[in-house]
């Protein structure tokens, strides 16, 4: 509560700390509701017959510690859930069985929510396991108490990350093929350039068990491409999350790998740039899209409208179901994405929070009282039109977990505190090459 | 119309239309009698295409004594096959795409019926029988030229024979080319396919279309046909359409040809092709998703293979692989020293203007004692899809691999006034630095007119001229290549320094 001889100022302060709040709530809420409690596994979304994402499992693994700074849930109860699910898996089978969990420490994609048993014959995924990972070292670090059950946390914590075959997923190349299959052995979707593989690289470096070669973090980075667009010197890539996802866990600011300190700059104002560089693209709005300007902005993977061609406003439009949205060069539909202008605020909040006033504002069915944000399509015919824009009535574990860890960040720094104190981050970060910043001062 | 094939040469043209007939009588008269050769020549070329043809009327223009060899027609692929047909067809497909488009120019779009296929391929082997005229074989020997229709063999290291003639020569220059790779697809063969050696003979648009690789050639004649009302679907087995290219660019490509309708199959294999009631169904694997696409025809498009066969190449102690061809040094020298090479056969960049530009070479080097080298070249290319895609010079990952710091100006083109007037912002100009310098390393131009405007660049490459002397060249106004001056004005920003600023603003205060 603020006291009525609390300043203007402070007044607003308070006014946007209550509005960060709800939103991180909110989306804390996706966790609790789309949990098997049972297993611990996170639906990737909240359709009825949505199946286990081990990506939106590592979220919200991650998100249990600022559940509890924030009052959202006991210490207690989140670290029951945290332990369900690292039991479960401890226990789930790992092998080459096309039915099992996992292979080689590595997990499946997405997984049957009841089961655990892999589905739809999906890769092994390196970068999911990563954000998996990412999730339960959160979780490590948190629950430091020395009670049975947050022992038991740090004890399968640990098992579980030293259990990664990293070293393999190499597969005899230079960087890490980022997917495997039973049925067709490794998969090299030819990712380059830069990506949000910067934490499955620091996780798979840091590893005392199997660790990933130096080489392998060179050899990745060397598709990097400096830029110089619409006046700002940045490491590009189209859609933000790929500007957010390593920086939920890992503080950039001021450390710097070999191309940053190169490039005189660090991942952190790299992705404070981007996030300009997103509100820049609305604001030229080459593509005519409706609602774009300097509040409304923010394109990145998630779903949209559908894969249709329709006329709007005279003009052929082509609309686009899940796909990764991106800057300058589309894919562009027309989708927003507030809740990644959210996990947008540590790097350049008096950008981010006008933009959320604003689309939360005009299009006030994108965060329905008690629902985390969904995208919205202003430009979509829609006959569920909310303040006319079509608004996506399922949400994503993937978009909701940035939510609450960034602005945690931006509030507190919460997360960012833990892992610069996580021996394997801070040691995969610095056999990256990273150096400098709160590294100097980083346990060796 | 029926395709036949001309006695003695591999390249099909139309029997009964005038167009291709008029090509014939400029490219291989049929009542070509060929010259007594001389006792000895300066220089005999192997082969009649871009690279032959300027080595052979370079070298005479000097006063050499040259003999020509063409085993099919003059102008090679290029002409006959490659670009010149392709380009044609490429313009009336992006004529009805804007006319489809016609609603963002304020009119209505007709119905796809309303191309005429046949008339879209008469008009290119109309315009190619016109550039033909070019490149026929009277010219040549008004230049001076001994033109010998026949298939050459090398009999020694300093002879060459040609329809029962023996050539001998002080020098001679391979510009046999190459054709278009056959890839081993099981029951491909039987099924039947076109290659760039074939497709230009279709009179009838295909319903259905299956294009096999995603390289210039396939992305290239796959919007094509897409314009031009075929059902089409490419396979490609990459990830990416034109590996090599920068990624923002096979992007972009990747979304222009999903908005023409063309089905898109990356990281693709095509396992094999059945025949089923007249129809081609090809087995498409994907990882481990699969399809049968049935189609009416398949065009192949992955790759060129070098022309050595039949040459007799050992005989002149000439050097090749049948993979990447005649084995040249950086002045285009054999392993005999009188004997060169020029083109397809003998280079990775399988172009026209790179054709040309190592047969000018090879005429300083052979004739002259020139020390010329084919690493020196700056070569520029492009793929001609809508928007095209041009590159000059080193990309990112090369500059990187070498350890050059490299820092990219882009411009997209929807910043550029004249792009956006014309309707034709899909795409970039990015321009490739030394960090810390205006030196520039390369250059991709994603953009309609990225073949025009990519010359800019190799100028300034070839002249070393930086951005900082790019941006103080006028540009006329509007115009996309305008794009060019805004990446060597951002440039220039990145120069004001803080401290640089600081000064300025002092100096402005002081004065006022």
């Amino acid at each position: 509560m603020v006291s009525s001889d609390t300043s203007p100022d402070d007044r607003q302060r308070s006014a946007i700390e209550d509005g960060l709040e709800e939103l991180q709530r909110h989306a804390f809420g996706y966790f609790l509701r789309e949990t098997n409690p049972d297993n611990g596994l996170v639906a990737d979304n909240t359709r009825e017959d949505a199946v286990a994402s081990i990506a939106a499992t590592g979220f919200g693994l991650a998100t249990y510690p600022v559940g509890v700074s924030r009052g959202f849930i006991t210490r207690r109860d989140a670290a029951e859930r945290a332990l369900t699910a690292l039991r479960f898996f401890r226990g789930s089978i790992q092998g080459p069985d096309p039915d099992a969990t996992g292979h080689r420490g590595f997990y499946y994609h997405f997984l049957d929510v009841k089961t655990g048993a892999r589905v739809w014959d999906c890769e092994l995924s390196a970068m999911d396991t990563a954000l998996l990972l990412a999730g339960v070292l959160t979780c490590m670090m948190y629950f430091d108490r020395e009670d049975a059950g947050e022992g038991e946390i740090r004890q399968l914590a640990a098992f579980l990350y030293e259990r990664v075959d990293w070293a393999w997923a190499m597969h005899e190349g230079p960087t890490v093929a980022m997917g495997w299959k039973p049925s067709l052995g490794f998969l090299r979707y030819g990712w380059e350039g830069y990506t949000e593989a910067t934490l499955l690289y620091v996780l798979g470096l840091g590893s005392p068990t199997h660790a990933l070669p130096s080489s392998s973090y060179d050899a990745w980075t060397s598709t990097y491409q400096w830029e110089n667009l619409y006046g700002y010197d940045v490491l590009m890539a189209a859609p933000l999350f790929i500007h957010q996802l390593a920086h939920a866990w890992i503080d950039f600011r001021g450390i710097q790998d070999a191309f940053m300190r190169e490039k005189r700059s660090d991942y952190f104002e790299n992705s404070r740039r981007a996030t300009y560089l997103q509100r820049q693209y609305a604001i030229r709005n080459p593509r005519r899209f409706r609602g774009y300007g300097e509040d409304c902005w923010g394109l990145t993977a998630g779903d949209g409208p559908g894969f249709s061609r329709r006329c709007v406003d005279g003009v052929e439009r082509q609309f686009f179901g899940y796909v990764a949205r991106g800057i300058p060069y589309g894919p562009d539909d027309g989708t927003i994405s507030p809740w990644a202008v959210a996990a947008s605020l540590p790097f350049a909040a008096e950008i981010v929070l006008p933009a959320l006033r604003h689309v939360l504002g005009t299009y006030p069915g994108i965060a329905a009282p008690g629902r985390p944000m969904s995208s919205f399509n202003p430009t979509f015919p829609s006959g569920a039109a909310t303040n006319r824009a079509w608004v996506c009535n399922t949400q994503y574990g993937l978009d909701q977990g940035p939510v609450v860890l960034m602005i945690e960040n931006h509030r507190s720094g919460l997360l960012w505190r833990l892992m610069r104190e996580c021996r394997p981050m801070v040691v995969g970060l610095r056999r990256a090459g990273f150096r400098n910043g709160w590294l100097r001062r980083a346990p060796r | 119309m029926s395709a036949r094939r001309d006695p003695g040469a591999s390249t099909e043209l139309l029997s009964s239309d005038p167009h291709d007939a008029e090509l014939l009588a400029n490219s291989h008269p049929s009542d070509w009698k060929n010259p007594e050769p001389a006792d000895s020549y300066n220089l005999v070329v192997i082969g009649a295409g871009p690279a032959g043809l300027v080595a052979a009327a370079g070298a005479a223009g000097l006063g050499a004594r040259v003999a020509l060899i063409e085993k099919n027609l003059m102008g090679g692929d290029c002409l006959n096959v490659g670009c010149v047909p392709s380009k044609a067809i490429l313009r009336s497909a992006r004529f009805f795409a804007d006319v489809r488009n016609a609603a963002e120019f304020g009119g209505d779009p007709p119905a796809v019926e309303d191309i005429d296929f046949g008339r879209v391929m008469e008009r290119m082997r109309r315009l190619r029988a016109r550039i033909a005229r070019q490149d026929s074989a009277k010219r040549f020997r008004e230049l001076g030229v001994d033109l010998f229709f026949g298939a050459a063999a090398f009999a020694g290291p300093r002879a060459v024979t040609v329809g029962g003639a023996t050539l001998r020569f002080a020098k001679a220059v391979i510009a046999t080319g190459a054709r278009a790779e056959r890839p081993c697809i099981d029951g491909l063969e039987e099924a039947g396919y076109l290659t760039n050696e074939t497709v230009f003979n279709l009179t009838e648009r295909p319903g259905r279309l299956l294009v096999i690789g995603g390289g210039p050639l396939g992305c290239e004649l796959a919007q094509a046909f897409a314009r031009l009302g075929s059902e089409v679907t490419i396979a490609q087995r990459e990830a990416f359409f034109l590996p090599g290219e920068e990624r923002d660019a096979a992007e972009i490509l990747s979304q222009a040809l999903a908005r023409d309708g063309i089905r898109l199959w990356l990281n693709t294999e095509v396992r094999k092709v059945t025949t089923s009631g007249g129809e081609k169904r090809v087995h498409l694997v994907s990882y481990d998703q699969k399809a049968t696409v049935a189609v009416d025809e398949i065009l192949v498009g992955v790759g060129r293979a070098p022309n050595v066969e039949g040459l007799n190449l050992e005989a002149a102690g000439v050097a090749y692989d049948k993979d990447d061809g005649v084995r040249v040094n950086d002045f285009l020298r054999t392993s005999n020293r009188r004997v060169y090479a020029a083109g397809d056969v003998a280079l990775r960049y399988k172009f026209t203007h790179t054709a040309d530009a190592t047969a000018r070479i090879v005429i300083q080097n052979a004739l002259f004692l020139g020390r010329k080298k084919l690493s020196s070249l700056t070569i520029p290319w492009c793929t001609y899809t809508d928007p095209e895609i041009a590159h000059v010079g080193i990309y990112v990952q090369d500059a990187r691999d070498r350890g050059l710091p490299v820092k990219t100006f882009t411009v997209p083109m929807s910043d550029v006034d004249r792009a956006v007037a014309d309707g034709e912002e899909e795409g970039f100009v990015k321009i490739h630095v030394r960090e810390g310098t205006d030196k520039i390393l390369g250059a991709t131009i994603v953009a309609r007119h990225a073949g025009e405007m990519i010359q800019e660049i190799t100028l300034a490459m070839v002249a070393g001229i930086g951005l900082k002397t790019i941006s103080r060249v006028i540009h006329s106004y509007p115009t996309q290549a305008e794009a060019i001056r805004k990446a060597a004005d951002a440039y220039l920003a990145t120069r004001l320094t803080p401290t640089l600023k600081r000064h300025t603003a002092r100096w402005l205060a002081w004065s006022r």
